[in-house]
């Protein structure tokens, strides 16, 4: 069996986990194994029916309600306790703050690896590869397992979702003992940020501003693009952030974020190394910068040479008027 | 509160990556080695602590002799003593090596230490594993990505990042907490310091010494193959008014990019 763990946040399944349950899905069919879901939380029978859409032939749900907020020491003792059951071949996560967290620590207390952040996943011969970025995407790496369970965490936003599909899983509800003293580290508080932004690792569309921005007030000119579009996020490079413009949540690079969103938007950044090593992998690139020599040119599929105080209100303008 | 910072050595964030195919590793020839920057967080928050609260702050690197130069730098920031474990294994990607070398020697050396801080992530292999890892291997509570920390005696409160906001968890102590950008503003080496660290010597321990076999560490990831990112070709560059250059991207938008 591959298992994947689901997350759930604001009593919805996220879709990084459904993409991560897709993958998992093809690679359970290239190798001929089952595919299994699993949820940790209080009450779960409402995200059963979706995963059984998405490919789960079986579908634990774990409940207690000392589970309903997340707990890095119990939610790992539980998933151990399953994997001792169950004995998966392989652990898919997406590599979400929560997947990051969970996925190594299980990997310590089950003596194996975990490569995290994959990018690519494939399967023959019953072996699994995950194909990972290091150094925020400057070069590549794939790796096999040397021992079971193979554990992988998948970036958001890479993976495509299966069509899903008429099929039910076989609901295995499960109450695990557990005890408040397990739970040595605890949740107790989430926070939205300000006006809930989506964050630049889950965005379809960044929006990104740099040095050429001139300072913080006109980063207002960007968040007003941003509303333009569905599910967009504002990005920044680290110069900006650094010069205390932007919050570092919005740093995309190798000490910020890599993402891999459809359209990414370069406002006024000339493109260091480190920034584009964490968004070059976007499938779309746009840049607005004036210096025709500006390396951020070098790998963007439409670059436009002037001045972003010229061009982004007309651009404004032309979107609003397009969407009528 | 007696703190173990881990720091790492890495190519600073500017490095040109190239890759040895005949080696299958990443050619390390002419690169600038730093302190991971996510370290620096790790070790300016160790003396925040220390100076509010007193105690020890041991900074602890694994890796080779070179990684002594980073060693020094958290010396030269205010750290009161270091360690070197020597590792000479090349990078083998598997977090877990690293992960057992660190629980083994707080476990030998540093029982009574209360506090380990890491970076969130090194900007090499940008893993993301050791620290969970280790306080999995521990039994000790794990905050991951901290932008805020607040101790008491016997426990306490971290925020840390998730998408799209912030999550409070509450801890016991001891405790494995890893930093992110946000925690703090790291300090700049005064010119005394870096003279006092200069003078400082960095004990260096072997595996052996601390009784760890390389059986014990077999890496459970096989590195199959590096490659270069896939290249990307430039695409249209156009230079134009304003009204114009706006229309024809609003074009591209929806007729390449198909995203309008």
């Amino acid at each position: 069996m591959i298992l994947t763990y689901m997350e759930i946040r604001e009593g919805k399944i996220k879709k990084s986990s459904l993409e991560a349950l897709s993958e998992a899905k093809r690679r359970a069919d290239d190798i001929g194994e089952a595919l299994g879901a699993v949820f940790l939380g209080k009450d779960l029978e409402a995200f059963a029916e979706e995963a059984g859409q998405y490919g789960a032939s079986k579908v634990y749900l774990l409940e207690s309600p000392l589970l309903e907020h997340y707990s890095s020491s119990l939610f790992t003792s539980v998933l151990a306790g399953l994997v001792d059951e169950t004995k998966p071949k392989a652990l898919f996560f997406s590599a979400t703050a929560m997947g990051k967290d969970l996925s190594p620590r299980l990997a310590a207390k089950l003596d194996v690896g975990v490569a995290t952040d994959c990018t690519k996943t494939a399967a023959n011969d019953s072996v699994l590869e995950a194909e990972r970025p290091i150094f925020a995407g400057k070069a590549f790496a794939s790796f096999q397992f040397s021992a079971e369970p193979w554990i992988v965490s998948l970036r958001p936003n890479v993976f495509p979702l299966i069509e899903p599909l008429s099929e039910k899983g076989e609901i295995i509800k499960k109450k695990p003992a557990v005890s408040q003293g397990q739970a040595k580290d605890r949740v107790v508080e989430v926070k939205r940020e300000e006006g809930a932004e989506l964050d630049v690792t889950e965005a379809d569309i960044i929006i990104s501003g740099g040095r050429g921005m001139k300072g913080p007030e006109n980063f207002s000119l960007l968040k007003e693009l941003v509303a333009l579009f569905p599910n967009a996020a504002l990005g920044s490079s680290r110069s900006a952030v650094d010069a205390g413009w932007v919050d570092h949540q919005h740093q995309v690079g190798q000490t910020g974020k890599t993402v891999s969103p459809s359209l990414y938007i370069a406002v006024g950044i000339s493109g260091a190394i480190q920034h584009l090593a964490g968004m070059s992998s976007s499938k779309f690139i746009v840049a607005i910068n004036k210096d025709p020599e500006a390396p951020i040119f070098k790998v963007a599929d439409f670059g436009v040479v002037g001045d972003l105080f010229e061009v982004i209100p007309p651009f404004k303008k032309e979107l609003e008027r397009f969407k009528e | 509160m007696n703190i173990l910072v881990f720091v790492k050595m890495v190519p600073d964030s500017e490095s040109k990556i190239k890759i040895d195919h005949s080696q299958n590793r990443i050619d390390t020839e002419g690169l600038n080695f730093v302190m991971n920057p996510y370290d620096e967080y790790a070790v300016e928050e160790a003396l925040q602590i220390k100076a509010s609260k007193g105690g020890m702050v041991q900074v602890v690197s694994v890796g080779p002799d070179e990684s002594v130069a980073t060693l020094k730098k958290a010396l030269a920031m205010g750290a009161d003593e270091a360690l070197l474990i020597k590792d000479e294994q090349r990078e083998t990607y598997d977090g877990l090596r690293t992960a057992k070398i660190i629980a083994r020697v707080v476990k030998e050396k540093y029982a009574d230490y209360n506090l380990l801080l890491f970076g969130k992530q090194s900007i090499d292999t940008d893993n993301a594993q050791v620290p969970s890892m280790v306080a999995g291997l521990l039994d000790w509570p794990q905050v991951n990505i901290v932008t805020k920390l607040e101790l008491e005696e016997e426990s306490g409160a971290a925020f840390r990042e998730i998408e799209g906001a912030v999550e409070k968890v509450t801890f016991s102590l001891p405790a494995v907490i890893s930093a992110q950008k946000g925690l703090n503003e790291p300090r700049y080496e005064t010119l005394k310091g870096i003279m006092a660290a200069k003078r400082k010597e960095v004990p260096v321990v072997s595996l052996q010494e601390l009784g760890i076999q390389e059986s014990e560490l077999e890496s459970r990831l096989k590195l199959v193959k590096m490659s270069p990112p896939p290249t990307k070709e430039a695409g249209k560059q156009i230079e134009e008014e304003p009204e114009e250059a706006a229309k024809q991207l609003v074009r591209f938008l929806h007729d390449e990019a198909k995203i309008i």
